[in-house]
């Protein structure tokens, strides 16, 4: 390429054929990016005809100025336009580079779960909480006078024995694995001022030894309420709604007269459900009663004044005909595949 | 309680109710249903004679008679369709021509189920099979068939026998609530289903004439009553003399008892266990002339031994209640008779004897001597104590009827004081507990029915209670029998508006939020059993393996494993294994649950208990709360395999302590506790992998890998990372509020510096160093290398970390900024001779 030493139109029209061409015949930024230099950089032809325009007497000035400025005009917008197609191109490419079969990602970590157990425990309380009521504790290993005498059962009567109750060594210092949640009735109402309304789900023992059905440890959720003019009303009241919020509206509860120690009057409540396992029939859900008036006595609570409900029910049964469980096995194993059949929810 | 729908309806009328409408009705009323209890024998079963019989020895050496059995009358079908005359093959030789006995016809079913065709054997076709006592499901008697002359029967040939046997009936079986002994009669029941049905109850206390009984020595001699009860209230005792001992048990009686799960144990006997379950009274009886003068009822004496009809010696306790005779005791009162002076087939003259026996006598004997019988478990839940004198005439009535005895007038008539002071049952009481508006009339209805004396007073009801029915004892039972009765049904549905809540508490929110944590970071939670071995526990639960106190159960189910956890690592290990022998290789897991912590000294219990139905005292609160050990609840998690499976692009990586410090983290980060981790010490860990975790200064657990040996003991792989946390201290002891730092937007100044020190100075001693060296600039700081080799001489490291300054108030000098830096590594220098790598 020589140097032009004037500009001419055919100079000028040379120069952009060849940044043209150079331009087209660029297939990548980095050959665009020579095109550039060459075709307008400062030692390019154009660049070299701009220069020229200072030669230029002043009456032609206006005429080269167009023919020169034109041309770079048109170099320019040819190069944009290029280097657009390039970049678009380029990018395209390198997605396609990059493109990953998903299907063939595996997992950093494998999926953790809750126990449905724990996560039955959790929406059973939060039912309540919603209600107002509080969620109460208390030990495992309990006092005897919590677990049993505050309860109504008396020392000789057959109820206490029929609760196969784990003794602590030495049997005659009367500490027990609690043989419900009930002690915490108890505890609540010692520690609380009326009116009280907990619930009190934890774990419970009793000396059945492991099968489809029973398991030594378990857990149940225990519900009290001690008010002025409380009635058996309140209690259906409030067992129909948790069941309602648990199983779904068509839910339908049923008391039955059966006796407990620490509730008068006492009741069985089986609950109905269109969808359970084997169909819609109704399945025993727990006890409830209102409470005895010697329970609210070993509390210190007047039952001429005050009177109460309360209830329990197991979640390893309800998680059973909730969700379908056949075997205690599978909840108490700690088989992994257990949980993550559940994940974070059931 | 297993009610013979049979007897059932003798005293109120079943009609053409089903077992399941029965069970429905009593389970209206308050009793469960159990079972159903059948005989299972159907199909053709009649009465047939044995016309001959030839006697044919096999090659095994029995010999089986080949009969000629009429199974019908001369001329007429069989009840199978086949002639009147059946040939039977039997292997039994208690028959002889002319006996009339049980034949199960082709097409029968006997229980088993075992039906019966005709069928080849010994050369013969057997054309049905000729019962015995125990192929009906009668009774265990199987030394022959059943001729039925011996229990008194000579029915028509091709009677039917399930019929004549009383195998058409069923039992109901129903769970008896403790409170409800009558209920544990036929009697009860009955009055129950009434009740439910509304039909009518006739008492069968009244069906036995009136026995005159006077004259027979009975003392009650109680010197050391039990909770200031006299342990016998009521005594009555009949005679009967004459009895033929060796009649057959009726069928219907027979079929009766054998439903209800009573053997039947000769006619006598027998006539004792039918009336008790009639009445609900248990009854003993004595062969009189074996008796030795009058009967005492007193307490055992201290060393005292008596050997019961189960042929045990029992060594007898001062609370004990006993019967005795001139001779020393003859029984366990209300528990179980001596041997001596049984009823037995060759008994003459009978002495029956109904007595009262206080509950809890009655309970702790029979607990203490693991003796639990029917007679005990009925007076243990309250005896009618009216009903005594009733049920000895009964037994007298029946032994006169069924074993051809006479009644004798020695007897003794002494009848517990049946007087209970009324319960005043104000109006409206009912309905105020029940939430239903009963009608005084519903009212007054449903107590007159259960048997109680209602008087109406101004503003209510005085209500005598029936004598069977010790359970009520104030209105609230009262109130109880009226919902019953009215029907639970009714109980309208009212939900209570609690006063506002607190919602859950900081502790309970934390906990969940640790536990979906753990969960979102790939740990699957599992529960285990607290029961340990004891040796368990010492390995695991000592961090410096001292000798630690634990909490021992007294009746465990496996003595193996009597003491409660101390930690939560021996179940996750037992999980893990549990899961690896299923194919689980890969495996992070964790359980919240609580441990058992007795500190050393402390003698954890009371000596006594408070009473019942009362308050205790403050002091008494106090000494019970005191009286429980610790049970903190704590956070566990074991891995064990791979943490990243291998995969596309990816090795996997092996679990290792640095999960479990990780999980630890998680766990602290996910409560707002800052985790302090600094090289530790735990008897079960790996000595060189194991971290103390400390929160404000305090051990709250420990993280690392365990003792490669107890991996190998637990059949796991050499490496298992487990940590576990006081998770209620960690909450605790994190910040209650989080106040916050004013967020700086001036720009930042990188820096790196390495740092060369001592192999064995800890990492987080050397950051620490620096971070307190280079002050307030420094805004983070990162440990991102720790290299060791060539170029750094042996026994030293060189530790990289990458620190952030930043000014409040203005950009920094690149100046600033390294002064900052070596001000830092000074303070690192000065504590761990640590230098800056050139």
């Amino acid at each position: 390429m020589s140097e032009p030493t004037e500009i001419t139109e055919s100079a000028v029209e040379q120069a952009v054929s060849d940044a043209l061409a150079a331009i087209a015949a660029a297939s990548d930024s980095a050959a665009l990016k020579q095109v550039r230099a060459q075709h307008t950089g400062e030692k390019s032809p154009l660049a070299q005809l701009n220069a020229l325009l200072r030669s230029v007497p002043n009456e032609q000035k206006a005429a080269f100025g167009k023919l020169v400025g034109g041309a770079r005009g048109r170099v320019n917008q040819s190069f944009a336009a290029r280097e657009s197609e390039i970049v678009e191109a380029e990018q395209s490419a390198r997605l396609d580079a990059e493109r990953v079969d998903v299907t063939a990602i595996g997992t950093v970590r494998r999926p953790g779960a809750r126990h449905p157990l724990t996560l039955l425990q959790e929406e059973i309380a939060d039912i309540f909480v919603g209600m107002g009521w509080e969620i109460a504790e208390g030990p495992e290993l309990e006092h005897e006078w919590v677990n049993f005498d505050a309860l109504n059962f008396d020392p000789d009567h057959p109820a206490r024995a029929m609760q196969d109750t784990f003794f602590v060594e030495p049997a005659e210092r009367h500490l027990v694995l609690r043989t419900h949640t009930s002690p915490v009735q108890v505890r609540s109402m010692l520690e609380r001022e009326v009116p009280i309304y907990i619930l009190a789900p934890g774990k419970t023992y009793r000396t059945d030894e492991l099968d489809a059905t029973h398991t030594p440890v378990f857990s149940q959720f225990e519900g009290l309420a001690v008010d002025q003019g409380l009635t058996m009303a309140h209690l259906r009241g409030t067992l129909e709604h948790v069941a309602r919020l648990m199983f779904g509206p068509e839910a339908k509860i049923r008391l039955r007269p059966n006796y407990f120690p620490f509730t008068e009057p006492s009741a069985e409540l089986d609950i109905w459900h269109p969808t359970f396992t084997g169909g819609a029939r109704w399945i025993e859900w727990g006890g409830c009663g209102m409470v005895n008036p010697n329970v609210l006595r070993a509390a210190g609570i007047d039952p001429e004044v005050y009177s109460g409900f309360a209830f329990g029910m197991g979640f390893e049964r309800t998680l059973m005909f909730r969700n379908d469980v056949q075997d205690m096995h599978d909840m108490i194993e700690g088989d992994v595949r257990f949980s993550e059949q559940y994940g974070m929810v059931i | 309680m297993r009610v013979p729908l049979s007897w059932l309806n003798e005293y109120t009328p079943t009609e053409s109710d089903d077992a399941a409408a029965v069970h429905a009705a009593l389970v209206s009323v308050g009793f469960e249903e159990e079972d159903v209890h059948a005989y299972d024998v159907t199909g053709p079963v009649v009465v047939g004679q044995v016309l001959e019989f030839v006697e044919e020895p096999q090659s095994n050496g029995k010999t089986i008679r080949w009969c000629q059995v009429q199974v019908a009358p001369e001329g007429e079908t069989a009840a199978d369709g086949g002639p009147a005359v059946h040939g039977i093959v039997c292997g039994a030789h208690n028959f002889a021509v002319g006996d009339k006995v049980v034949v199960t016809l082709p097409g029968a079913v006997l229980p088993g189920p075992f039906p019966i065709a005709a069928r080849k054997t010994y050369g013969h076709v057997s054309d049905g099979m000729i019962a015995s006592v125990r192929e009906l499901g009668l009774g265990d008697e199987h030394d022959g068939i059943l001729v039925l002359s011996t229990i008194g029967l000579d029915p028509e040939i091709g009677t039917d026998a399930i019929a004549l046997l009383g195998l058409d009936d069923v039992a109901v079986e129903i769970n008896v609530t403790p409170d409800r002994g009558y209920a544990f009669s036929l009697r009860g029941v009955a009055r129950e289903y009434s009740h439910a049905t509304g039909r009518p109850f006739a008492d069968p206390a009244d069906l036995a004439p009136e026995y005159p009984g006077e004259g027979f020595p009975v003392v009650i001699d109680d010197a050391r009553p039990v909770r200031g009860v006299v342990g016998a209230s009521g005594f009555t005792t009949r005679t009967v003399r004459g009895v033929d001992a060796s009649r057959p048990t009726p069928t219907w009686m027979k079929s009766r008892l054998q439903l209800a799960g009573i053997r039947s144990n000769g006619l006598l006997v027998d006539i004792t266990n039918y009336v008790m379950l009639e009445l609900g009274q248990p009854i003993h009886g004595y062969d009189l002339d074996r008796l030795d003068g009058g009967i005492t009822v007193r307490r055992a004496e201290p060393g005292e031994t008596l050997r019961t009809l189960d042929d045990q010696e029992r060594r007898l306790d001062p609370e004990d209640l006993l019967i005795a005779d001139d001779s020393g005791p003859i029984g366990l009162a209300g528990v179980m008779g001596g041997g001596d002076s049984e009823l037995s087939g060759t008994t003459a003259n009978v002495l029956v004897e109904a007595a009262t026996f206080d509950p809890v006598t009655i309970a702790r004997t029979a607990r203490r001597h693991k003796l639990p019988s029917e007679a005990s478990k009925r007076f243990e839940r309250g005896v009618d104590p009216a009903v005594g004198v009733r049920a000895a005439d009964r037994v007298v009535q029946l032994m006169v009827e069924l074993a051809g005895g006479t009644a004798d007038p020695l007897g003794s008539t002494l009848v517990a004081p049946l007087e209970r002071a009324p319960i005043a049952f104000p109006a409206g009481f009912a309905a105020g507990l029940v939430g239903v508006d009963y009608t005084d009339e519903e009212i007054e209805t449903s107590l007159s029915k259960i048997g109680a004396d209602v008087q109406p007073i101004e503003g209510g009801w005085l209500v005598g209670a029936p004598t069977w029915r010790p359970d009520l004892t104030d209105k609230w039972t009262l109130a109880e029998e009226v919902a019953r009765l009215v029907g639970y049904g009714r109980i309208p549905s009212v939900l209570p508006v609690a006063p506002p809540g607190r919602g859950l508490t900081r502790h309970q929110r934390l906990r969940r939020s640790a536990s979906n944590a753990l969960a979102a970071t790939g740990f699957v939670e599992v529960t285990a059993y607290p029961f340990l071995a004891e040796q368990v526990n010492r390995t695991y639960g000592s961090p410096d393996g001292s000798d630690i106190p634990l909490v021992r159960l007294a009746n465990a189910l496996d003595a193996s494993q009597a003491t409660l956890r101390t930690t939560l690592v021996p179940g996750l290990l037992e999980v893990a294994k549990r899961n690896r022998s299923r194919g689980r290789t890969d495996l992070a897991i964790f359980e919240t649950g609580s441990v058992f912590l007795p500190e050393p000294g402390i003698e954890y219990g009371t000596a006594a208990s408070p009473a019942m139905a009362v308050r205790p005292s403050d002091e008494e609160i106090a000494a019970i709360e005191a009286s429980i050990p610790p049970q903190p609840r704590r956070i566990g998690v074991l891995l064990t395999g791979e943490r990243t499976p291998a995969q596309p692009g990816v090795a996997p990586i092996v679990a290792g302590i640095a999960d479990a410090i990780e999980a630890v983290r998680t766990v602290a980060w996910a409560v707002g506790a800052e985790l302090e981790l600094v090289q530790g010490a735990h008897a079960a860990y790996h000595a060189g992998r194991t971290a103390e975790l400390r929160v404000a200064g305090e051990t709250v657990g420990y993280a690392g890998e365990l003792l490669p040996a107890l991996a190998e003991e637990a059949d796991l792989p050499r490496v298992v990372a487990v940590a576990e946390l006081d998770l209620d201290r960690v909450i605790s002891l994190a910040e209650g509020v989080v106040h916050a730092h004013a967020i700086r937007t001036m720009p930042a100044a990188t820096q790196d510096l390495a740092l060369v020190v001592g192999a064995d100075v800890p990492a987080g001693d050397v950051l620490a160093a620096v971070r307190e060296g280079a002050g307030a600039l420094l805004e983070s700081i990162e440990l991102v290398d720790d290299y060791r080799g060539q170029g750094i001489e042996a026994g030293s490291k060189s530790l990289l970390f990458a620190l952030r300054f930043r000014a409040d108030d203005r950009t920094l000098t690149a100046a600033e900024a390294s002064e900052a830096k070596n001000a830092g590594a000074a303070a690192a220098s000065e504590r761990f001779g640590a230098s800056m790598r050139a």
